[in-house]
């Protein structure tokens, strides 16, 4: 019998993913989607199969994609996964068959839509990952943890685990996505996932004594003077600064956001 | 220490460094080791930007703001009647410690007035670098200026802490540095800058025979010209920066528009616009001559002594030299893809990736992003579609700014006016 139409199911991980393309291609499935299960929207005409994750298999893709394509290759997939954009599975899916089937290595034919899209999305994930190694700001609780909130367009964390774990390797930090509701705790040793119950209306400015140290205020108030002296006056350009600092990066940015001003 | 006192020095030395306008971090590679703070990839990041729209990247101050010289250009010289201050060593070493852990900044960028004599103040900075490096194993990003004057002994020593070292030239011509800067002279600027790249040189040849050797100011040296103080043309100022690149092996020369701060008849007046628009076609021009491959007699020259203001450089010269084109985006060399108007480097990249698959037409190019409404006049593509009209420089030129909307168009013609009326 050949199967047709499924949509298949996956926990939103990265291998949950490769675990799918894996079957796919085992059982040569035509499939009509693939969808993290919390978004799933049955349609009438279509099986839904859930697909367990297994580290194995998708490794054994990455391994493929590696040989077929490149490191990179893989890399801007994984970045473009984690843009969560809606049917950006699919599009993967496509450029995955690409790699997988063309003699040659197509991953820079920018004359194949499918290879462009992938390509920019991919540089749109990258974007938001350099300007998370720049914008996220620390404040140093009582117990001293350096501590971050973020609110990223992209699900970012695994990428920029690393550059902040080289860099701050002798300070305990947190990085928490309240979006996403997962953070990275390094405790000088490593860094893991952590979960914590934060909410939006948690009080997490440097003046609530009960979670930051008395100093913290007073380091941010530094910057915000350092940031104000200096600006040159007679050449304020506020389209040039708002285009490099979007304003749905002021909330968390010490020197940006609006309770101090 | 005392808070308030900090907040004060830090107003004073912050807002007397603003007008060096370097901010780099890039072009560092530093480790980090044994678990200390900070690491440097090479890739610079900007953690702001001012409300200017520049770069944040260093916490960029003055050690201190007394000066023994009196530059008729520079706010701190000895006769303007404004606050001084000065930090100590461990104020500056513990704010940049402080910045840096809580993600701020990737590093320091230290200058000072001079104050008792160039080997003394220099001696100073390098103590701080020094100080962050050997007891707070740090790894961050330390950009030092080199204080003219200073001893080569003092250099050498600078460059083993910092990443980068600076001398600004400041005016451009030697002329105007007599007129403006009666205190300096020009072996002074040039003193320095030979003995870093001396260095760098130095340690560089000795690091292939020995590894341990250690680094020496590995993201090299830069300077700074202001220009639009002393009425020089485009092609004195960047006559001096492709000699500065090339002399001194300069990572980067630095265009900084003058910013009236003093009521000075050698000066433009107080309240005259800063030349934006001027400074941005410098930029443009200097990132031809370092990325895309142009000699700085082709952009300016007797003929061409200043830069168009409408038009970036790159359109000016190709409009100079219509007899190049048009060139076939399927078949040209790289080096002549480069040159195109509206192509940049990342379009250029692209292309060449791509056309190895496909013939590309018009619809590739603009989903590559190049800007087609510059690029249409000097290419053709896999399409019949392309400029069939003999149309003359001055038409071209014409067509272009007819069909864009440039974020200047207000300033040329107050510019313009300007620029006749002083000079």
């Amino acid at each position: 019998m050949v199967r047709t139409h499924i949509h298949l199911s996956y926990d939103g991980s990265f291998e949950g993913f490769l675990t799918c393309i894996f079957i796919i291609f085992e059982e040569k499935l035509t499939v009509a989607a693939i969808s993290y299960s919390e978004e799933l929207q049955p349609d009438m005409f279509s099986k839904i199969e859930m697909v367990a994750t297994d580290v194995e298999k998708a490794n054994r893709v990455k391994a493929g994609l590696e040989k077929r394509g490149s490191e990179a290759v893989l890399k801007k997939i994984h970045h473009a996964f984690l843009s969560e954009q809606t049917g950006i599975e699919m599009k993967l899916l496509s450029f995955i068959k690409l790699i997988f089937t063309s003699k040659t290595p197509v991953d820079k034919d920018f004359s194949n839509p499918v290879v462009l899209e992938i390509a920019q999305v991919a540089k749109m994930v990258h974007r938001e990952k350099h300007r998370m190694e720049a914008f996220i700001r620390f404040k140093l609780t009582k117990d001293d943890i350096f501590f971050a909130v973020i609110e990223p367009d992209f699900n970012v964390l695994p990428l920029i685990l690393d550059h902040f774990e080289k860099r701050y390797a002798d300070q305990n930090w947190i990085i928490y996505d309240l979006k996403r509701k997962i953070g990275l705790y390094y405790n000088l040793q490593q860094t893991n996932y952590i979960s914590v119950e934060i909410t939006k209306n948690s009080d997490l400015n440097a003046q609530n004594s009960d979670v930051y140290k008395t100093e913290e205020l007073e380091f941010e108030q530094l910057w915000q003077q350092y940031f104000k002296s200096t600006n040159i006056k007679s050449r304020v350009n506020m389209r040039l600064h708002v285009q490099h600092v979007p304003k749905r990066y002021w909330k968390y940015l010490t020197e940006k956001s609006s309770w101090q001003n | 220490m005392s808070f308030e006192r900090i907040k004060e020095k830090l107003d004073i030395l912050a807002d007397a460094a603003k007008y060096d306008i370097s901010c780099s971090s890039s072009g560092s590679k530093r480790s980090n080791k044994n678990k200390g703070l900070g690491n440097s990839d090479g890739v610079g990041i900007c953690h702001s930007y001012t409300e200017d729209g520049r770069c944040v990247s260093l916490l960029k101050i003055l050690l201190t703001n007394h000066c023994i010289f009196d530059c008729a250009y520079c706010v701190t010289r000895k006769s303007n009647d404004i606050k001084r201050a000065a930090f100590k060593v461990e104020e500056v070493v513990s704010l940049t410690m402080n910045f840096y852990r809580r993600n701020y900044i990737e590093g320091l960028f230290l200058s000072s007035g001079i104050f008792n004599s160039p080997d003394h103040t220099m001696e100073r900075l390098v103590q701080v670098a020094k100080k962050l490096r050997l007891e707070e194993n740090f790894n961050g990003y330390i950009h030092l200026k080199s204080i003219p004057g200073a001893s080569d002994e003092l250099m050498r020593e600078a460059g083993l802490y910092a990443d980068r070292l600076s001398v600004n030239i400041e005016i451009p011509t030697i002329s105007g540095l007599k007129l403006l800067a009666p205190d300096k002279k020009h072996e002074d600027f040039i003193k320095p800058m030979e003995a870093v790249k001396n260095s760098i040189q130095l340690y560089q040849s000795e690091k292939k025979l020995i590894r341990s050797t250690p680094k020496y100011a590995p993201a090299g040296q830069s300077t700074q010209m202001i220009v639009g103080a002393t009425g020089e043309s485009d092609r004195d100022v960047m006559y001096s920066a492709a000699y500065y690149y090339k002399k001194f092996q300069m990572k980067r020369v630095y265009y900084s528009g003058y910013i009236p701060i003093a009521q000075d008849s050698r000066l433009p007046a107080l309240g005259s616009p800063v030349p934006l628009l001027r400074e941005n076609r410098l930029y443009q021009t200097d990132w031809l001559l370092r990325f895309y491959g142009f000699d700085i007699r082709e952009l300016l020259n007797e003929e061409n002594q200043n830069l168009d203001l409408e038009i970036d450089p790159k359109l000016s010269w190709a409009l100079r030299n219509l007899d190049l084109f048009p060139i076939d985006i399927n078949r040209a060399d790289k080096n002549l893809i480069t040159r195109i108007p509206g192509i940049g480097l990342k379009s250029v990249y692209k292309i060449i990736e791509a056309r190895r698959y496909n013939k590309l037409n018009w619809d590739h190019l603009k989903k590559i992003g190049i800007a087609v409404n510059r690029a249409k006049y000097f290419i053709t593509c896999d399409s019949k579609d392309f400029e069939k009209r003999d149309l003359t420089a001055v038409k071209i030129k014409g067509l272009i700014l007819q069909n864009s909307t440039s974020k200047f168009r207000k300033d040329y013609s107050n510019q313009l006016s300007l620029f006749e009326a002083k000079w």
